[in-house]
């Protein structure tokens, strides 16, 4: 009984335990190579941890940093299950943003029960349709949802400029951002001091319900086949076209919807975008980290929230870079890239006992 | 300014602007000609552009630093070749990890070098020579503001397209690209061929970010090369995965960002943020065939696994 359940989830997270190990290692090899001392180098990363789980309330507040990443994660597993590399979350949680802080202002009258899931489900929508573009383009002409979710990563970024900053309708007369979202729209703190909202059980929730949609419902069970094997699925009567563009839509609703809680938690409104907002793209570490599961992305998400939350600690109290930590994270997307590496050493291992 | 010195004005600032793109470009192409998709362009321009102004800041020579950042794209290049092609990792995960793991290392070494975060100091950089064109009228006005860099790409892409179409190696690099397993079966080294293309191209990718940091301006800071690397990618597609190709893009979207700066100096009331977004909107129109068919080599981003029957 045991064996049967914990055996295949040691295995699981065997390969992401390792890879975070080394990445830290590593951290700590180029910290000294650079220069610090062990004892620097050592307080960096004591630092790192006080600094992201050194009190109830830093921990809400490395929780605030985790939230849109396990909308983006869930985005971005949702569509590594059906073969797809969404690395477009970006532009869906940025199209996302703005959808929700349009229905935020534009919906202004409403009692907050209708106005905060109307937000939601503005950014849901935003996101879900930038996304069904790459879905369809892919679908039906064959196009690498890559090279367009770039592209449209883009187009986001400066159309969500081009309407913050140029449109009267959504700006601010002379400021760099858009009208704020109606109280009424808002996510309240949970605790006093604090940024925490219920954002991060709304991403929670989604995380369960994209479990159970993955795994217990014929829709999941289809998109899953789709990414296993696209032609097994098509001879078995699985239509792989409109499964490719379901999988699409409802990546970017998650990524959008990450997009709207975000808006309505932290920003109320929708800035200047000087530079993308990296939730999309951190997106792609997260859901690698977590295996792409619902359940390990949350963890993902908690991991590379506390990195970036302890970061500043890090550089503040030890005075080592806060970049570090982006170093990190970058090996670790490396030696998860690389698994065969790990299995060939296994294999080998294997081989001489 | 009279008509024609606007025109030249347009022309220079579009080769400028197409330049660091040209490089990127046929980088991408050779990468994935052989087979290997590449999407660590960004990344390896970054370091590129970081590499050259460290060099150029220890030794005070600005053409060192171009070495420096030929030599540091090819390492990392070889990074990506390694993952893909040795350990037949998801090419385009792969990618991602170079891309952040370049802005991040990047990053921190400006804190260590300059001890400052963002930018580094001024550097030498890597100035326009007089020639004697400077002189004629009109042609004067568009090559008194282009350094060599913009030369030395012309020169590549003829180079390219004669090694990729002209010689018995391009040959291969092809015919590794469309159909490895035949090639294999023919004697061609699949994995070497492979090996030499992906690192090729972080050696042009990171020239074309030195031309942008010694070869703009003589100095780096983050987020510098703001998805150049990207749109090389496109470049490289909208021209059909060819060297003259992927020029022909790179000028047109050097054009775009040239007509830009134009209407801005002249205080024309358009909206520039529409006009950036044209590189992009066109992209992805070319890649669903609306401006014609652009077809990848057919293996491009398929692992080739010599054992496997």
């Amino acid at each position: 009984m045991a064996d049967k359940y914990i055996k295949p989830f040691l295995k699981s997270i065997y390969l992401p335990v390792i890879s975070i190990l080394v990445s830290f290692g590593a951290g700590f090899l180029f910290m000294l190579l650079i220069g610090y001392p062990v004892s620097q180098a050592a307080k960096a990363y004591m630092a790192l941890v006080k600094g992201s789980f050194g009190s109830l309330k830093i921990i809400g507040e490395t929780l605030v940093y985790s939230t849109p990443l396990i909308f983006t994660g869930l985005a971005l597993s949702a569509a590594f299950r059906c073969g797809l590399f969404n690395i477009g979350a970006e532009g869906q949680f940025i199209i996302g943003s703005f959808t929700a802080v349009w229905a935020g202002f534009a919906l202004e009258g409403l009692p907050w029960f209708l106005h905060v899931p109307a937000c939601l489900i503005a950014g849901a929508a935003g996101g879900a349709i930038w996304a069904a573009v790459i879905g369809i383009l892919k679908a039906k002409l064959g196009c690498h949802e890559v090279i367009n979710s770039i592209m449209l990563n883009y187009v986001a970024w400066y159309l969500s400029n081009f309407l913050s900053l140029k449109i009267p309708y959504f700006n601010m007369p002379s400021k760099a951002f858009t009208k704020d979202i109606a109280d009424t729209a808002k996510l309240y703190p949970l605790f006093q001091n604090s940024r925490l909202t219920a954002g991060i059980f709304i991403a929670i929730l989604c995380a369960v319900i994209l479990y159970i949609i993955l795994w217990k419902t014929v829709l999941g069970y289809e998109i899953r086949a789709v990414g296993n094997n696209p032609a097994a699925a098509e001879y078995g009567g699985i239509s792989v076209s409109r499964n490719l563009v379901l999988a699409m839509i409802l990546s970017g609703a998650l990524a959008g919807m990450g997009g709207a809680v975000q808006v309505q938690s932290v920003n109320f409104r929708v800035n200047q975008l000087l530079s993308f907002t990296n939730y999309g793209l951190d997106g792609v570490a997260v859901a690698l980290v977590g295996k792409q599961h619902p359940f390990g992305v949350v963890f993902g998400a908690i991991l590379f929230g506390a990195l970036a939350k302890g970061s500043f600690q890090m550089q503040f109290s030890a005075g080592v870079p806060k970049e570090v930590v982006g170093l990190i994270q970058g090996i670790i997307i490396v030696f998860i890239a690389a698994e065969q590496i790990f299995l060939f050493f296994n294999k080998r291992k294997g081989a001489v006992s | 300014m009279d008509f024609l010195t606007n025109i030249a004005f347009l022309i220079s600032s579009t080769l400028r602007s197409a330049t660091p793109l040209i490089y990127a470009a046929l980088g991408g192409t050779f990468s994935e000609s052989s087979g290997v998709t590449n999407i660590g362009l960004e990344g390896i321009m970054i370091t590129g552009a970081f590499t050259s102004v460290a060099v150029s800041h220890y030794t005070g020579s600005p053409w060192l630093g171009v070495l420096g950042a030929a030599a540091s794209g090819m390492l990392i290049a070889g990074l990506h070749a390694f993952l893909s092609i040795r350990y037949k990792a998801d090419q385009v995960i792969s990618g991602v990890a170079i891309n952040l793991l370049s802005g991040s290392l990047t990053a921190f070494l400006i804190n260590v070098i300059w001890g400052q975060p963002g930018q580094s100091n001024p550097v030498n950089g890597i100035a326009s020579f007089p020639t004697f064109l400077d002189n004629i009228p009109f042609i004067g006005n568009i090559t008194k503001g282009i350094t060599p860099f913009v030369y030395i790409a012309l020169i590549f892409v003829y180079i390219s397209h004669f090694v990729l179409f002209k010689t018995p190696f391009g040959l291969r690099v092809r015919a590794v690209g469309e159909h490895p397993r035949a090639a294999d079966t023919v004697g061609i080294n699949v994995y070497k061929i492979r090996y030499i293309c992906v690192i090729l191209s972080g050696l042009l990718a990171g020239i074309g970010g030195a031309s942008l940091s010694v070869g703009m301006v003589n100095g780096y800071r983050d987020g510098m090369t703001a998805g150049r690397g990207f749109i090389a990618l496109a470049a490289m597609i909208f021209g059909k995965w060819k060297p003259v190709g992927a020029m022909m893009a790179c000028f047109l979207f050097g054009f775009t960002d040239a007509v830009q700066v134009f209407l801005q100096t002249w205080g024309v009331k358009i909206d520039t943020s529409l006009l950036v977004m044209t590189p992009y909107i066109v992209t992805i129109l070319a890649l669903a065939g609306f401006i014609g068919k652009s077809t990848a080599p057919a293996a491009d981003g398929v692992p080739y696994d010599k054992d496997e029957k």
